[in-house]
């Protein structure tokens, strides 16, 4: 398959764009590969593509229920971020955001990773020291962080209500100037092209029934399109991972609440950057196509529902209305709702399970996309090598038994 | 959104409430003969259904009393109100 480039756009609008290659190939599943990923979203198609890359296996397939990126891959608000508090959180963030910075080379497909910076605000005395203290934390594990005035921020973010006499007040703010949003399609899509390049089979319309698991050992799946061996079979399913887990026999601390987000008319640009607020809890970016992109809060019980319920959405209104007095008159286009995974620490878990040869990779709760890169690949080193790579050691499901948790509530925005 | 009908004030928007999670978690009789796994079990690991899930609510904006709630957790219909201390109620079919 030939490579996107200036001279292959140009190349096929000449021939009027009838000629362009699919994707990827969409084959029937064989009955066995050396490698089954469960889950084709994000994670999942960039576990594949590190397994091929990095690791030479080239036998692997990734079973998709649906169609690969439209769970919470197509339904997050893009937020691409690495200042969480702790090391251990620092680490693998961070990972993540160095593999960002040259993916759309690594993929030769566009994923539109904009480093615009990303702005947390803080609204009272307590949540500027806690915010000052993830700063220093951040700079101390080398993740860039600076804490922003005011008078900064009216420079950053023209349109942000400066005004001190506001219900919450904004006192100044945390910028990671790396940070910023991606393009969420293009990241599936561009993940999938380049794992089908190398080999990888991706079946959509493929629903995972059970496991077939012999003597504490995996042996294969049972799948809607029949039964598949393989001896290593990695779940990268986000909300539906205690489905998965239970029909493995395991349980898993994860609970699952909806997670909402909505989309404006389109507009000029207005906003340069992201901007995001935990104490009033709203966040807000400009796609290029001029939508104004917001993150909602979780309803407060468990759902497997993609959708939300209407107060949340109200709550995330009035604070965007009070913190942007711009977006007032705006017309809202679309609201939707993903199925989050949320750990009692707020940190996922890349790790083996007592079944040999299963391995999951969940709970990253609210805050998955930002880590999609460096997920999939500790999580592919995680599965050929048999045992969790330095970065991804501290996040195992054993953390829920020795108390060594990963508390990131703070710095994961959503609160939960 | 949910109607929710406290037993004790009756039905209120959803708003009122606070959801406590999984219901019928029983804290551990002997807590100093638990090993790490066990309490890692109990405080951590949770059922998650698709499906039917036996919860706790409590009605914070009103009489800030405890009760549970059987209800689906895909199409969020509410199937039976119950009290605190009760066993899980037979639901319909």
């Amino acid at each position: 398959m030939a490579n996107y480039s200036i001279f292959s756009l140009a190349r096929n609008a000449l021939q009027r764009h009838r000629n362009w290659q699919l994707a990827w190939r969409s084959p029937t599943p064989r009955l066995y590969y050396d490698a089954i990923i469960v889950g084709g979203g994000g994670h999942g198609l960039a576990t594949a593509y590190y397994l091929a890359k990095q690791h030479g296996m080239n036998n692997i397939a990734v079973l998709e229920k649906g169609w690969i990126g439209g769970g919470n891959t197509g339904r997050n608000t893009t937020i691409v971020r690495s200042n969480y508090l702790n090391p251990e959180s620092a680490a693998i963030y961070d990972h993540a955001l160095n593999l960002w910075e040259g993916l759309s080379q690594e993929l030769n497909f566009n994923v539109m990773f904009s480093p615009r910076g990303v702005i947390n605000l803080a609204h009272d005395i307590g949540e500027e020291r806690e915010l000052r203290r993830r700063v220093y934390a951040n700079q101390l594990a080398g993740v860039d962080a600076e804490w922003v005035t005011p008078v900064q921020l009216r420079e950053l973010c023209p349109i942000l209500n400066l005004d001190p006499g506001i219900r919450y007040p904004i006192l100044g703010g945390t910028l990671q100037r790396r940070g910023g949003v991606a393009r969420h399609d293009a990241v599936a899509w561009g993940y999938a092209r380049a794992a089908d390049r190398l080999g990888v089979e991706i079946i959509q319309n493929c629903e995972v029934i059970g496991f077939n698991i012999q003597a504490g050992r995996i042996e294969g799946v049972k799948t809607s399109q029949g039964e598949i061996r393989a001896p290593r079979i990695g779940v990268v399913a986000a909300g539906h991972s205690s489905v998965l887990a239970a029909m493995a026999g395991l349980r898993l601390p994860l609970e699952c609440h909806p997670l909402q987000a909505l989309v404006s008319e389109p507009i000029k640009p207005i906003m340069p950057t992201v901007v995001m607020s935990n104490k009033v809890h709203a966040y807000m970016s400009q796609s290029d196509k001029g939508e104004l992109v917001i993150g909602a809060g979780i309803d407060g019980y468990n759902s497997y529902a993609q959708r939300g319920s209407l107060p949340v959405i109200e709550e995330t209104i009035r604070a965007v209305v009070e913190l942007f007095p711009i977006t007032s008159r705006l017309k809202m286009m679309r609201q939707w709702a993903g199925i989050v995974d949320i750990c009692p620490d707020a940190s996922p878990i890349i790790s083996a399970t007592p079944v040999a040869g299963l391995y999951f990779n969940c709970g990253w709760g609210t805050g998955g996309f930002k880590a999609t890169p460096g997920s999939g690949q500790l999580f592919a080193h995680t599965l050929a090598k048999g045992e969790a790579h330095p970065i991804n050691a501290p996040f195992a499901l054993e953390r829920f038994y020795s108390g060594a948790l990963v508390a990131e509530h703070g710095a994961a925005a959503v609160a939960h | 959104m949910l109607l929710l009908s406290c037993p004790w004030c009756g039905d209120r928007s959803e708003e009122e409430f606070v959801c406590g999670g999984e219901a019928h978690i029983v804290r551990p009789l002997a807590p100093a003969d638990l090993d790490d796994r066990a309490w890692g079990d109990y405080v951590f690991m949770r059922r998650n259904p698709k499906g039917v899930q036996f919860e706790r609510w409590r009605h914070v904006s009103g009489c800030g009393r405890w009760f549970n709630v059987a209800r689906s957790t895909v199409s969020h219909k509410i199937l039976a109100i119950y009290q605190v201390g009760y066993d899980r109620p037979e639901l319909p079919e």
